[in-house]
C-alpha cells in the first residue's frame, strides 16, 4: 500500500517535471513554426499532389474531386515518343555533364593551388566565379550575342572572314549537344573548382615537405598527395551529382536555346517537358506523369548514391 | 631548377589568364555590343572592336525608364524582403536544433532533410499556389515559392550554431534567467555574423537572378522583377514599346535599336552583382567551400 502510493507520488513529480521540461522547451518550440509550416506548404502537400498523375485532371474540379484516371497519363506518356526522348535527354546531358564538370574542375583546383602568386590566385578565384553568379536569363542574351543568325559573334566575326557559310543555330539541332554543354561547363566549373580547391588547400603541408624531402617532383606530388587527398571529395562530389541525374537546370534547357521549336527534340528535358505541358500544351496528364516519374525516380535514385557514399565515406554521405 | 620552376609558374598562370578572359569576354561583348550604333551592329554584328560607338540603345532605354525602373524597384524590393525573411525563419528554425537537448530535435531535422530527397515537384506545386493560395499576379510570387527557406541553409546554420556556440554560453545565459530569443539574439547571432553573412549572400543571389517564379506565376507585366523583363525581351524587342508603361509608343517601335538594345538592357541587368561582388567576394568563396561539404 505504501509503496504504491509511493511510486504515485514519484508519477506526480515525474509528470510534473516533464510538464515543467516541455514548457522551456516552448520558446524554442514556437520559434520552429513559421519554418516548419513553410515545409509542410512548399514541400510535403505538393507531395501529396502527386496523386495528380493518376488523374484526369478538371480546373474546376481541383485535383481531389477530380476522376481517377489509373495508369493512363502513363500510357499517353509512353505511347508516344516524348517518353522515351526527355529521359535520353536528361540523363544523357547530365552524364556528360558529371564527367567532364568534375574533371574540369578537378583539374583547374589543382592547378589553382600550385599557382604561387597569392594575389593571382585571388583574382584568377575571383574571376572564374563570376559567370556562376549570373542568372540563365543573362546566359542566353549572352548565347544570343554569340550564336543569333544576322547579328551574332560567330556568324559575323568568325565564320564570315573564314569564308564559311553562316550556321542558323537556332534551328540546327546537332550543334545543341556541344554547345550546351560549353556553356554548363562554363557556367559551373568555377564554383565546382572552388570546392575541390577547398579540400586541396586542407590537404597536410607536411605530405608535401616530406614528398620534397624524398625528391618527388610537382608531377609526383600532384598524382600521389594532392589526388588522393581529393578522392572522396570526388567520389561524394560524382554521386551526389548522380543523385540529382532525373533533374535539369529548366534555365539551361529552355532558355538558352531560347525555346526554340526546331531544338526542342534535342533539348527537351524532363523539367522542360513538364513546363510546357503544363503552361503551353495544357496537357497537364502527361506532364504530372512525367513529373511523377522524375520525383520517384530522383527519390530511388537519391538514395542509391547515399547508401554508396555512405559505404565509401560515412562522414560525406547525406544521411 | 629554379629557371624551370619559373616557367611552370609562367605556363600556369597563361593557361588561368585564357581561362579568366573565356569567363569574362563574354561579358565584355555585352557591354561592347550596346555601345555600338545601331547601323554598325546590323552590317557587323556585335563585336568586340565595334567601328561606331553610340549610346543611342541607352538613350533608347532612358525613354523607356519607368518600365525599367519599375522592374529594377521590384527585383530590389523582391530581393531585400525576401533575404531578410528568409534568413530569419531559416535562423529560428536552425537555432533550436542546434540545443542537443531539444525533445523531439531528430524527428524535426528528418522532416527537414526529407524535403531534399523527395519532392512534389512543379504540377502538384504549381496547382497549390495557384488555386489554394492566389498567388498568381501577386508580389508574394516573387518572394515565397521555393524560394523563402531553404532546408539545405538549415543544415548548415543549424552545423555552424552546433560547432560554434558553446553549449556553457547559452545555459550560463538561460540561468541568468535569458528567454530564448533573448539568448538568439544577443548571444547566438552575434557569434554566428560570418556564417549569416554568407548566408545572406547566397540568398540574395538566389532572389536577385531568379525568373522561374514570374515565368510560373506573373502574367502581368507590371509585376515583372528585372528578370523577368529581360526573359520577355529576349523574345519580344517590342515589348518595351507595348505600352507597359501606359505610355503608347507604338509609332516609335519602327525605330526600336532592337539589335543593340537587347544588349542594353542584359547590361544593367547584371551591373549590380557585377558591381557589389568584389566587395562580398570572400563570403562567396566560403560560402560555397561550406556548402561544398555538403552539396
Amino acid at each position: 500500500m505504501k509503496s504504491k502510493n509511493q511510486s504515485s507520488t514519484a508519477k506526480q513529480i515525474n509528470s510534473f517535471k516533464r510538464t515543467n521540461i516541455l514548457k522551456r522547451y516552448i520558446p524554442l518550440y514556437t520559434m520552429m513554426i513559421p519554418g516548419i509550416v513553410y515545409l509542410v506548404i512548399n514541400n510535403y502537400i505538393p507531395m501529396g499532389g502527386l496523386i495528380i498523375a493518376f488523374k484526369k485532371y478538371n480546373y474546376s474540379l481541383g485535383i481531389l474531386d477530380s476522376p481517377w484516371a489509373g495508369f493512363s497519363n502513363f500510357e499517353f506518356l509512353f505511347r508516344t515518343n516524348d517518353a522515351a526522348k526527355i529521359i535520353r535527354n536528361t540523363l544523357g546531358y547530365n552524364i556528360v555533364f558529371i564527367i567532364l564538370g568534375n574533371i574540369m574542375a578537378v583539374t583547374v583546383a589543382v592547378m589553382l593551388n600550385e599557382v604561387r602568386s597569392r594575389q593571382a590566385k585571388k583574382i584568377y578565384q575571383t574571376l572564374i566565379l563570376i559567370p556562376y553568379l549570373i542568372s540563365m536569363v543573362i546566359v542566353s542574351y549572352i548565347g544570343f550575342a554569340f550564336l543569333s543568325q544576322d547579328s551574332g559573334f560567330i556568324n559575323n566575326s568568325i565564320l564570315e572572314p573564314l569564308g564559311l557559310d553562316k550556321i542558323q543555330w537556332y534551328t540546327s539541332p546537332q550543334y545543341w549537344p556541344i554547345i550546351l554543354t560549353i556553356v554548363y561547363l562554363w557556367k559551373s566549373f568555377g564554383y565546382n573548382s572552388i570546392i575541390y580547391f577547398a579540400t586541396v588547400i586542407g590537404i597536410d603541408a607536411s605530405l608535401y615537405e616530406a614528398a620534397m624531402v624524398d625528391g618527388a617532383n610537382k608531377w609526383k606530388q600532384i598524382w600521389h598527395i594532392t589526388l588522393p587527398g581529393l578522392k572522396t571529395t570526388i567520389i561524394t562530389m560524382v554521386l551526389l551529382n548522380m543523385g540529382r541525374i532525373f533533374y535539369s537546370d529548366f534555365g539551361l534547357f529552355y532558355q538558352v536555346p531560347m525555346n526554340s521549336g526546331p531544338l526542342i527534340d534535342i533539348t527537351n528535358t524532363i523539367d522542360t517537358y513538364v513546363y510546357r505541358g503544363l503552361t503551353q500544351l495544357n496537357d497537364i496528364g502527361r506532364a504530372s506523369a512525367a513529373g511523377f516519374i522524375q520525383s520517384l525516380v530522383g527519390f530511388v535514385v537519391v538514395f542509391i548514391a547515399n547508401f554508396i557514399v555512405s559505404k565509401i565515406d560515412k562522414e560525406s554521405s547525406l544521411f | 631548377m629554379v629557371r624551370k620552376n619559373n616557367f611552370g609558374q609562367f605556363v600556369l598562370n597563361i593557361i588561368f589568364i585564357i581561362l579568366a578572359a573565356c569567363c569574362v569576354l563574354p561579358f565584355l561583348l555585352l557591354v561592347m555590343a550596346s555601345f555600338t550604333e545601331e547601323r554598325t551592329l546590323v552590317m557587323n554584328g556585335y563585336s568586340f572592336l565595334p567601328e561606331k560607338f553610340s549610346l543611342e540603345s541607352y538613350q533608347y532605354l532612358l525613354r523607356s525608364f519607368s518600365t525599367i525602373a519599375n522592374a529594377y524597384g521590384i527585383t530590389v524590393l523582391v530581393s531585400s524582403v525576401g533575404t531578410l525573411s528568409s534568413l530569419l525563419i531559416t535562423m529560428l528554425l536552425a537555432y533550436p536544433l542546434s540545443r542537443k537537448e531539444l525533445p523531439g530535435r531528430s524527428i524535426f531535422s528528418f522532416f527537414i532533410f526529407f524535403t531534399m530527397l523527395f519532392n512534389g515537384g512543379l504540377v502538384p506545386s504549381y496547382m497549390m499556389w495557384t488555386q489554394i493560395f492566389k498567388i498568381k499576379n501577386t508580389l508574394l510570387a516573387l518572394i515565397v515559392p521555393s524560394l523563402l527557406m531553404n532546408a539545405f541553409y538549415v543544415m548548415i546554420m543549424r552545423s555552424y550554431f552546433t560547432s560554434n556556440i558553446p553549449d556553457a554560453l547559452v545555459e550560463a545565459a538561460r540561468l541568468d534567467g535569458a528567454g530564448e530569443y533573448n539568448i538568439l539574439y544577443r548571444i547566438v547571432l552575434p557569434l554566428a555574423k560570418p556564417m549569416v553573412a554568407t548566408l545572406a549572400l547566397m540568398i540574395g543571389i538566389g532572389y536577385w537572378n531568379d525568373w522561374v517564379n514570374g515565368l510560373y506565376y506573373l502574367t502581368d507585366s507590371r509585376l515583372f522583377s528585372i528578370q523577368n523583363l529581360l526573359n520577355r525581351m529576349i523574345s519580344n524587342i517590342q515589348f518595351l514599346s507595348s505600352g507597359v508603361s501606359g505610355v503608347d509608343l507604338s509609332g516609335a517601335a519602327a525605330t526600336v535599336p532592337s539589335v543593340g538594345i537587347r544588349m542594353a538592357i542584359a547590361v544593367i541587368g547584371i551591373l549590380p552583382i557585377m558591381i557589389i561582388y568584389p566587395f562580398f567576394q570572400q563570403y562567396f568563396v566560403k560560402g560555397i567551400s561550406i556548402g561544398g561539404v555538403k552539396g
